[in-house]
């Protein structure tokens, strides 16, 4: 079954150590993606969806940061790469979209330099050739007069062609997989719907595998096989999509997706909120983290963090719980 | 009605593109074109729209961060920068959260300092700015005994948005604009987040401007709704008459953009067919002819009007008006 996993992490935990106290952003988390298939990671703010990807881009500074565990992408493993070969690993193997696009996009380039570049980083192609392949890029992210855009500095650019922008970055040198922080949160609803489309197209021709970072189910429904949900840093939640969806088994997803705004709700009513705040990341509860915030905790779940546990076909949680207690409306 | 905190007559921005290559002398990107509204105190205006439709423009030129191509802005009836409403004092009164949560921070101060730092511009002694910054911390929901310290790249993105609202709010602003505020926070926080701008607003008395692609937040917190298209208005009006009853075509797409929430049942189509057209040089007539399903001769020649079809209720559409040419030509409103 392994071989057909074109990426996998496994005991990935990430350790912040450059401030006064270390920060435990990533805890022991177990991941994998199949060829071609698109998992969604979901999570509280802060919970390290981000750095989670970032670690497999060894994006993290080195020597602030500690990281255990294995990444291994396409055979390889990302933990042993360094300079040339981790470079050359960066876009082509695996590449992201980042939450920001100011953070990836330099600001004094033309976008269509960044694109020419990127591709002429990696191969050795023309010039012209790399523009032409910057512009079909574009073309293919939907970008209104992508000739002209090509010149555009991203500042120029809307929140939302800045988007598409680094999607099309991302995609430059046909990477075989696409790691998506967020890449539609800074859409409109009609170009989200789009984008969604696009990234479902592009995966199935390509065969592009993905991780796609969202807060919003709704967006994963649309794109996902699978999802994870993570909390203060661990995945407390694993399975299909539909199961995640229709029978959440830990009570922090059951929270999640009650929270969700929607339909006729009368402005001026509250929101309802899952009550507290995530935990201090230097200093974890012993148990289970979310057990503060859980309406049905005991006793044990204060004293052991629960182990992955099955509880349907590639479904799994980590909660003692055997049923859920309360169910979304 | 009393005078509106906020108004916009006939606003204009005009970005010139450099000549040469694709660009033509005098040609411009035109973000802005034609855009006039008013808030009235304790409103909330949610301004929704297409990508690129000039909604971040508009905040800009709001803020007095870009200068205008032409029209008016006045405050509480002022024009900023006079006399009567030096740009300091409107600074002060007005305030924005910025779509971009990490081009806004100053990297090289930690978040407490960066929030601290505006009151301290004005007249607020250091003790008594970071006592308020710490306080602010614990409303948006960010313990300051954790997080009063970290620099920027130390916060995940929802929690740095988060520090932007608090910053804002810091030297007590009587109008907040929100572009994108929230867009960044998984929905439990998002939800804490809006609750607290709801709770702020009353007990402040504050007015928001509410940009947001997310329709569901965006009803959820307007009283007012402004939909652009291509740097004007499309249609705007309470809240519900025009989650219930819209009349510009633009708007029903937008409206049709809800995800399906069943995995069975992905969408399969966009809403809209074809690209927002090129914002140098917008089509004739109705901008929204080149996409619009129910597009006649008429609407490539004559620009709609942005005529009244309801209370407070106004849509740019020649179906929503008699007399204009298109077959579906609405009858008298009343
Ligand atoms: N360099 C750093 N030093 C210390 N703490 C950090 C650093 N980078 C991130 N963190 C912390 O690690 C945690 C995880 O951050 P991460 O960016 O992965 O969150 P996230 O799940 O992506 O959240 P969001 O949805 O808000 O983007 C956060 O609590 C954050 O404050
Ligand atoms: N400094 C600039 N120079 C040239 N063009 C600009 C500049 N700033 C914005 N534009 C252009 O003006 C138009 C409106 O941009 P704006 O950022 O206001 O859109 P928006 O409605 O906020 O979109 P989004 O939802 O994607 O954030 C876009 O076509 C954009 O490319
Ligand atoms: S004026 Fe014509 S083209 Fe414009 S929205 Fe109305 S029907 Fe469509
Ligand atoms: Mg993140
Ligand atoms: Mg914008």
């Amino acid at each position: 079954m392994t071989k057909d996993k074109i990426l996998r992490v496994e005991q990935l935990s990430v350790t912040f150590t450059g401030g006064t106290k270390p920060v435990r952003a990533v805890d022991n988390v177990d991941l994998d993606v199949a060829r071609g298939e698109v998992l969604a990671l979901l999570g509280e703010s802060g919970s390290g969806k981000s750095v989670t990807l970032r670690s497999i881009l060894r994006l993290h500074n080195e020597k602030r940061t500690r990281i255990d565990g294995r990444i291994i992408a396409d055979g390889t493993d990302v933990t042993l790469l360094d300079g040339d070969a981790l470079s050359r690993f960066r876009g082509k193997t695996v590449s992201m979209v980042f939450q920001e696009p100011m953070l990836a996009l330099d600001p004094v380039y033309t976008v269509g330099r960044q694109i020419n570049e990127a591709i002429r980083r990696h191969e050795s192609v023309s010039q012209d050739t790399a523009r032409t392949r910057a512009l079909h890029l574009f073309e293919r992210v939907r970008i209104p007069s992508p000739e002209r855009r090509l010149d555009s500095y991203p500042h120029e650019m809307s929140g939302g062609m800045r988007q598409r922008a680094m999607i099309a970055l991302a995609l430059a040198c046909s990477p075989k997989v696409l790691l998506a922080d967020e890449p539609t949160t800074a859409l409109d609803a009609t170009v989200q719907v789009q984008i969604l489309l696009l990234l479902r197209d592009l995966q199935r021709e390509l065969g592009l595998s993905m991780i796609f970072v969202t807060h919003d189910i709704g967006v994963a429904v649309e794109v996902a096989d699978r999802v994870a949900v993570m909390y203060a840093g661990r995945i407390v939640e694993l399975g299909p999509v539909r199961d995640v969806l229709r029978t959440p088994r830990h009570p922090y997803t059951v929270g999640l997706l009650s929270t969700r705004a929607h339909g006729g709700r009368l402005s001026g009513n509250r929101l309802p909120t899952i009550p507290g705040s995530p935990p201090d990341l230097t200093n974890l509860p012993a148990g289970c983290a979310f057990a503060p915030r859980c309406s049905s905790v005991t006793e044990s779940c204060r004293t052991k963090a629960p182990e992955a546990r099955a509880v349907g076909a590639g479904h799994t949680v980590r909660c003692i719980l055997q049923h859920p207690t309360v169910g979304p409306k | 009605m009393s005078t509106p905190i906020l108004e916009v007559v006939d606003l204009i921005k005009h970005f010139p593109l450099a000549t040469g290559l694709l660009g033509r002398a005098g040609s411009a990107v035109r973000a802005v074109d034609g855009v006039s509204f008013a808030v009235q105190e304790r409103e909330t205006l949610g301004i929704v729209g297409e990508s690129g439709c000039g909604k971040s423009t508009t905040a800009r030129l709001l803020m007095q961060l870009i200068v205008p191509t032409s029209g008016a802005i006045r405050y509480q009836g002022q024009t900023v920068g006079t006399k009567a409403l030096p740009l300091k004092e409107f600074r002060r009164q007005v305030q924005m959260v910025f779509q971009d949560s990490y081009a806004s921070l100053n990297p090289r101060l930690t978040v407490e300092d960066s929030i601290a730092f505006a009151p301290t511009v004005h007249g607020v002694s250091g003790d008594q700015a970071v006592r308020k910054a710490r306080a602010l911390l614990d409303r948006v929901g960010l313990e300051p005994a954790r997080f009063a310290g970290r620099y920027p790249h130390e916060l995940s993105g929802g929690q740095r948005q988060r520090v932007n609202i608090a910053r804002a709010l810091a030297v007590e602003p009587r109008v907040l604009l929100l572009d994108e505020a929230v867009s960044a926070l998984d929905k439990s926080v998002e939800a804490q987040v809006l609750n607290l701008l709801l709770d702020l607003k009353d007990e402040m008395g504050l007015t928001y401007l509410f940009i947001s692609h997310d329709l569901e937040v965006v009803r959820f917190m307007s009283t007012q709704v402004l939909v652009m298209y291509l740097g004007r208005i499309a249609e705007v009006g309470p809240t519900e008459a025009l989650y219930t009853a819209s009349r510009h075509p633009y708007t029903t797409a937008l409206l049709g953009s809800l995800l399906s929430m069943d995995p069975d049942n992905r969408r399969t189509q966009a809403p809209l067919a074809g690209d927002p057209p090129n914002p140098i040089d917008p089509p004739p007539g109705c901008r929204f002819h080149t996409r619009c399903a129910y597009a006649e001769p008429v609407c490539s020649t004559r620009e709609p009007d942005l005529g009244g079809v309801g209370l407070a209720h106004a849509a740019a559409c020649h179906m929503a008006h008699p007399g204009t040419g298109h077959s579906r030509a609405a009858g008298r409103v009343a």
